[in-house]
């Protein structure tokens, strides 16, 4: 059983290679290989799950080796790869939904003659992100991080004719390598620290407790730091969330898989994966939780303000990703409900970026929501599937995201102190925000006058139901809003499946379950009753009034563009400006200064010869004359 | 008589070449004031060799003419064609081979 | 007496050099099939060197030693260790790509003059200065290693003086006086970095009496030779800032720049991936096996020197406006990471820095070699006269990506391997120089993104919309080389394997140890 680990990997790494070096011939049938490997490694998930569920708990972990990959004194890097309950769930979420939006892909990018190349790069997209989840050592790891670092560079920047796009995808990139240097150092750090870098020997096994016992809490929390760092810029946390609501440049199916199913939850991973590191450096996990929480509210508020539909999810998504970071931060009591989340809001976020690219494949592309309006009767499909990823991530009772943001906010509490207070606090204002925000698109989009705007060529909007390739995945993901949640909590089976590897313990809560629950219910009809009374009641205008301060500042993802902008940006260029030039005068000045001097000492000392035989024959008397001279001086000495 | 005198009288040619070398323009001159400065220093040669009692002066005072007698045939060629191309023997009409 | 394997790799090439230059005027094809035979031929010999190369042998292998002058103890002397064999076989495998890349950068321009011979005189220029390099990869004699180092100035002088881009934005007559100012100033610099190391050279014969790289680093070993830490040191600085001015290390720079901009892209290659490595190569063969004491002497200032080179080659690449001058800076900042390993002192670091030569030589070619394609189809060097290349040729744009990948040590190609050890070897010693040079991780990606968003994305400029993709002889110039990145990406073993040994001999010769994990595997 342990072989097929690598081919999970393999197959959408083969599906990269054939399409991307295939040529225009694979045209016609690029798609369909594309989705077929994916759909191969999902069917390969699925047989080692059904294997894994065969055997006892504590015996589900399994290794694959494959070849020692950089071996040099004293250092020892492997291609080998581990599955263990956490692998297990991510690689069920990245292939189960990789495959439904592979297919989606198939219908949305129907026009697009470069189809081929866009599930080349999906499929490369797959096979780096089960290279991060399936890696037994972090520097394996970090192969897969930059690796779906570079497949979101290339799909977010797919429209590359488009300069937003390429900018937005340059800027991902960017941001991300300065999370990258996080995990480098913190790879260097356990290097130097523990002499290895695999999971086994420094974060510990069943039975053998790791390497991380042995070092002081100053290192530990080092290392978690520079851990939460690389977080930060692969999960859009704060304060590296600037490049997520440009990353919604590319096309859509790239954002439901990429930025809000998969890829930008791998910085939740890294930190569950190392929860021995950051159990062992409470300081740490305390800037963990603040950072989730931070970043919970800032993305809430992004997305309220925002008026184009993607970019609202994209601040959501980031807001929901801080509820998870927030939740790995507060330790054993957290970790468990993070990757629950984690996992429904893969559904419900991946099943609402697809209803929101089925309705601007219906809108030409627009995706202002004040130019949407009323179109619950033209997409039946795609209002019910939305609707239910709506009443998930709001949390509704019943369906997916009741059960695990109820958790976290119940877990946030747990933590004690006025820590939990504040954490706990924070986290139930986001549930509000995120009733307010979500409801407030759904009004937009779906209920409400028609506000459709002929597009820059003038084509009247004409909206459809989107074809069946696109309908499929919304439904499968619509069920799975609905249903993973309350299939994860009966019985705690979640829970079990997950604790042996992350270990789960209960916190003593000062507040009680039930009254988190129903503080959440009424935070919730009071954030979707206030958008109902601000959009529900009266039209929306098309053109978006100029808003109080807030909303401005949130239009501009509260100034951190701005920030970012004069600080580094302006002060990059000043910066390198000034070293070309002092490059140019100052050191090489010396240099051609140089030169320039010798050039004229010998344009100086030209002028001695002037051709005149005489004078050349009184230079020779006088030499011989100071030679003799000197000669008879030297005796007389 | 005494030997150094010779001295004397060889230093007094040496210089009167020298000088001779050095302010007069015509190449002729010139080229004879170099011959007295060669004369003069085997003049010298040949006092030292007496002074000393050994024949070395003398052997290089034969070589010095034989040198002196090659550069009268190359030297006075040189001087016949400047003159030829430029009618002039003046030694400043030929500066051109500077830089 | 065995067949002399090493004198063989370098005479192959050398002999190549003068059957190329005797090609008669008309022949120029054949002249340029006769180069590209003997660089294949050359890539033969290293590859049946690097297989009769045992790794877990003697340190030096394939030895040959013959008197040469004897009043001085010269010797020609000749032997491979691990770092010597790869990059032997790294300049035999890029010399062939590089004629390739420059078939046509030397076709004349107009058939006036019979006598006049460019294409025989460009090949053979580019095999003599194979054979130098080989060479002196190969000398363990010093006076030997110092010859041709100095010697392989001259060809490339006229590589540089004489051949340069068609297309210049200011004219033909502009171009033909930057290019001779860039030749005449790296053959300046040079010149001037030669001459300090002949009189410590010299200095270096007075102490030991004789040049003989293995019997002075025995003699120091033993003891039976005592050399004054004085002198050491300056024995040592004279070589040094040699090699400094080759690798260039900042502030012996700038010629690198002028010299990379001016010359053709095939010429640029040979300039930064064969023959700066001579400099970095021989710190690792020269000064720290001659002078070990004087290296740890002057290790934290060669450090900041490094990580100097690292940040500053970063930033003003960002500054560039001229695509290959940007190449250029991008590689003083990647010698700062070949120096930062070499004198980081630790097994990681230098095996890093090892790999980082290789690797480094064939990023840089790759990515150089398609900026040359670039620029000989638009006739500009300028990134402003780029646009939306990658609409009209996407192979081109994609090759250009993946070299620009590599550059910026993207995890999967060969490039990441080396940075990676280079910093983690920099960082188990001196953790802030290893911090430090974590930034230009980040410079680089900046400086790459920023010149493939500008050339290749955004809308089609009129310019380059009928620009053709990469011909079949451009991607026989590329494809091998992309395969290589990757493949040394994913399995570097091969090439650590040979280099380790050599690294560990030279560990112990500056008698330093890798520093112990805090924390002890469990007992």
């Amino acid at each position: 059983m342990e072989n097929l680990i690598a081919l999970l990997v393999a197959a959408p790494l083969l599906g990269a290679a054939v399409l991307l070096c295939g040529g225009r011939r694979l045209d016609a049938v690029g798609h369909w290989i594309g989705t077929a490997l994916a759909a191969a490694s999902f069917v390969i998930g699925a047989i080692l799950f059904a294997d894994m569920l065969g055997k006892s708990a504590d015996h589900r972990a399994m290794s694959q080796y494959l070849f020692s990959w950089i071996p040099v004194e004293g250092f020892q890097a492997d291609v080998s790869f581990q599955l263990d309950q956490l692998s297990m769930t991510f690689v069920l979420l990245i292939t189960g939904v990789g495959s439904l939006i592979h297919l989606y892909s198939i219908g949305y990018m129907e026009h697009d003659e470069r189809r081929r190349r866009f599930f080349g790069y999906l499929n490369l997209f797959l096979a780096a992100m089960l290279l991060l989840v399936l890696a037994d050592n972090y520097l394996l790891l970090y192969v897969g991080w930059e690796g779906v670092g570079l497949a979101s560079y290339l799909l977010i920047g797919f429209w590359q004719h488009k300069p937003s796009a390429a900018t937005a995808a340059k800027k991902a990139f960017l941001v991300n390598r300065v999370g990258d240097m996080g995990l480098s150092i913190a790879i260097m750090l356990m290097f130097t620290t523990f002499g290895s870098f695999a999971f086994g020997p420094v974060l510990g096994t069943e039975g053998h407790p790791g390497l991380v016992g042995g070092a002081t809490e100053g290192k530990l929390t080092a290392v978690a730091l520079m851990l939460l760092l690389a977080a930060c810029g692969k999960s859009a946390q704060v304060p590296l969330q600037s490049w997520l609501g440009d990353a919604m440049e590319g096309p859509t199916p790239v954002s439901a898989l990429i930025h809000a199913a998969t890829m930008v939850t791998a910085g939740v991973y890294l930190i569950v994966r190392s929860a021995a590191i950051f159990n062992a450096a409470p300081d740490a996990q305390l800037v963990v939780t603040v950072v989730g929480a931070v970043t919970l509210l800032f993305g809430a508020i992004v997305g309220c303000a925002k008026d184009d539909i993607k970019k609202a999810l994209a601040g959501s998504t980031m807001s929901q990703i801080g509820y998870m970071v927030l939740a790995a931060g507060l330790g054993p009591i957290g970790y468990v409900f993070a990757i629950m989340h984690l996992v429904t809001h893969g559904f419900f976020k991946a099943g609402l970026f697809l209803g929101a690219g089925s309705v601007m494949h219906g809108m030409n592309d627009e995706v202002d929501m004040r130019k949407y309006g009323g179109l619950r009767t033209y997409m039946p499909i795609t209002f019910v599937t939305f609707g239910l990823g709506y009443l998930a991530i709001i949390g509704f009772p019943g369906l997916s995201g009741f059960f695990s943001k109820d958790k976290i906010i119940e877990a946030a509490f747990a933590k004690g102190g006025t820590e939990g207070w504040i954490l706990g606090g924070a986290a139930l204002l986001g549930a509000a925000i995120t009733a307010y925000y979500m409801t407030r698109v759904m009004i937009m989009t779906f209920f409400g006058e028609k506000r459709w705007q002929p597009d820059a060529e003038g084509h009247e909007p004409h909206p459809h139901e989107s074809p069946r390739s696109m309908t499929i995945p919304m439904i499968v993901l619509a069920f799975g809003s609905v249903f993973a949640g309350g299939f994860f909590s009966i019985g705690d089976r979640f829970l079990n499946w997950l604790e042996p590897v992350t270990g789960h313990s209960e916190g003593n809560s000062p507040v009680s379950a039930l009254t988190v629950t129903l503080a959440t219910m009424v935070l919730l009809v009071v954030g979707a009753g206030i958008a109902y009374a601000q959009y529900g009641r009266s039209p929306v205008p098309v053109v978006a009034p100029r808003g109080s301060l807030l909303t401005r500042a949130a239009r501009r993802d509260l100034l951190q563009d701005d920030f970012n902008h004069v600080v580094l940006v302006r002060g990059g260029e000043h910066l390198t400006r000034s070293l070309v030039y002092v490059d140019h005068t100052l050191v090489d000045g010396v240099v051609n200064g140089t030169a320039a001097s010798m050039g004229g000492l010998s344009g100086r000392l030209r002028k001695l010869q002037n051709g005149y035989a005489r004078s050349y024959a009184v230079s020779m008397f006088g030499g011989v004359a100071i030679l003799v001279a000197a000669t008879l001086l030297m005796r007389a000495v | 008589m005494n030997p150094v005198n010779y001295l004397y009288l060889s230093a007094l040619l040496f210089t009167i070449g020298a000088t001779g070398v050095l302010i007069r323009r015509n190449a002729i001159v010139v080229f004879m004031c170099v011959e007295l400065m060669l004369n003069a220093c085997n003049l010298a040669f040949v006092v030292f060799s007496r002074l000393h009692g050994n024949l070395d002066g003398q052997i290089i005072a034969f070589f010095t003419m034989v040198v002196a007698a090659a550069e009268v045939v190359v030297g006075l060629a040189i001087i016949v064609s400047l003159f030829r191309s430029r009618h002039s023997a003046s030694v400043d009409d030929a500066s051109l081979m500077k830089l | 007496m065995s067949f002399p394997l090493l004198t063989a790799t370098a005479a192959l090439p050398a002999v190549g050099a003068i059957a190329t230059a005797a090609v008669p005027a008309a022949q120029r094809v054949a002249a340029k099939w006769l180069a590209l035979l003997v660089s294949l031929a050359t890539l033969v010999l290293a590859a049946i060197v690097l297989v009769r190369f045992d790794p877990g042998g003697d340190r030096y292998q394939l030895t040959e030693s013959h008197a040469w002058i004897k009043d001085f103890g010269v010797r020609y002397e000749l032997g491979v260790d691990g770092i010597g064999v790869a990059l032997v076989a790294l300049t035999a495998l890029l010399i062939p790509f590089v004629i390739l890349a420059g078939w046509h950068d030397a076709d004349p321009q107009e058939t006036g003059s019979k006598r006049w011979r460019p294409t025989q005189g460009f090949f053979a220029l580019i095999l003599a200065v194979e054979a130098m390099v080989i060479i002196s990869f190969e000398a363990t004699d010093v006076f030997l290693f110092y010859i041709f180092f100095e010697a392989m100035l001259i060809p490339m002088y006229f590589l540089i003086g004489g051949f340069g881009d068609r297309a210049h934005e200011h004219g033909d007559d502009a171009a033909a006086t930057q290019r001779s100012y860039a030749a005449v100033k790296f053959l300046l610099y040079n010149l001037v970095g030669g001459l300090i190391m002949l009189a410590a050279v010299i200095g270096l014969y007075v102490v030991a009496g004789n040049f003989s790289l293995q019997e002075i680093v025995q003699a120091r070993a033993n003891g039976s030779l005592h050399m004054a830490t004085n002198t050491e040191r300056w024995l040592f600085l004279g070589f040094f800032f040699a090699f400094a001015v080759k690798a260039p290390l900042w502030p012996l720079h700038t010629w690198l720049p002028n010299a990379m901009g001016e010359a053709t892209a095939p010429v640029a290659v040979l300039i930064t991936a064969v023959v700066d490595k001579v400099g970095t190569f021989a710190m690792l063969r020269f000064c720290l096996q001659l002078f070990p004491e004087a290296s740890k002497w002057a290790t934290p200032v060669i450090l900041v020197l490094a990580l100097i080179s690292i940040i500053y080659g970063a930033l003003l690449a960002v500054g560039q406006r001229d695509i290959k001058r940007l190449v250029a800076y991008a590689s003083i900042s990647h010698f700062g990471f070949i120096i930062l390993g070499i004198f980081a002192m630790t097994s990681q670091g230098q095996s890093g820095a090892t790999l980082y030569m290789v690797n480094h030589g064939i990023s840089t070619a790759a990515l150089m070699l398609v900026a040359g394609f670039l620029i000989s189809r638009r006739g500009s060097r300028l990134i402003a006269d780029y646009g939306g290349v990658q609409k009209v040729a996407p192979v081109l744009a994609g090759t250009f990506l993946i070299g620009g990948l590599a550059t910026l040590s993207l995890p999967g190609l060969a490039p990441f391997v080396s940075e990676f050890l280079v910093l983690v070897g920099a960082f188990e010693r001196y953790p802030a120089v290893g911090i430090v040079a974590t930034f230009g991780i980040v410079l680089a990606a900046l400086y790459t993104l920023v010149l493939y968003q500008r050339t290749m994305t955004g809308p089609v400029k009129a310019e380059v919309a009928e620009m053709p993709d990469l011909r079949v002889r451009e991607l026989l110039v590329v494809a091998p080389l992309i395969a290589l990145l990757i493949f040394l990406g994913v399995y570097p073993k091969p090439v650590t394997d040979i280099v380790n040994p050599a690294v560990q001999q030279t560990m112990s010769d500056v008698h330093k140890t890798d520093p112990k994990p805090e924390v002890e595997a469990a007992k």
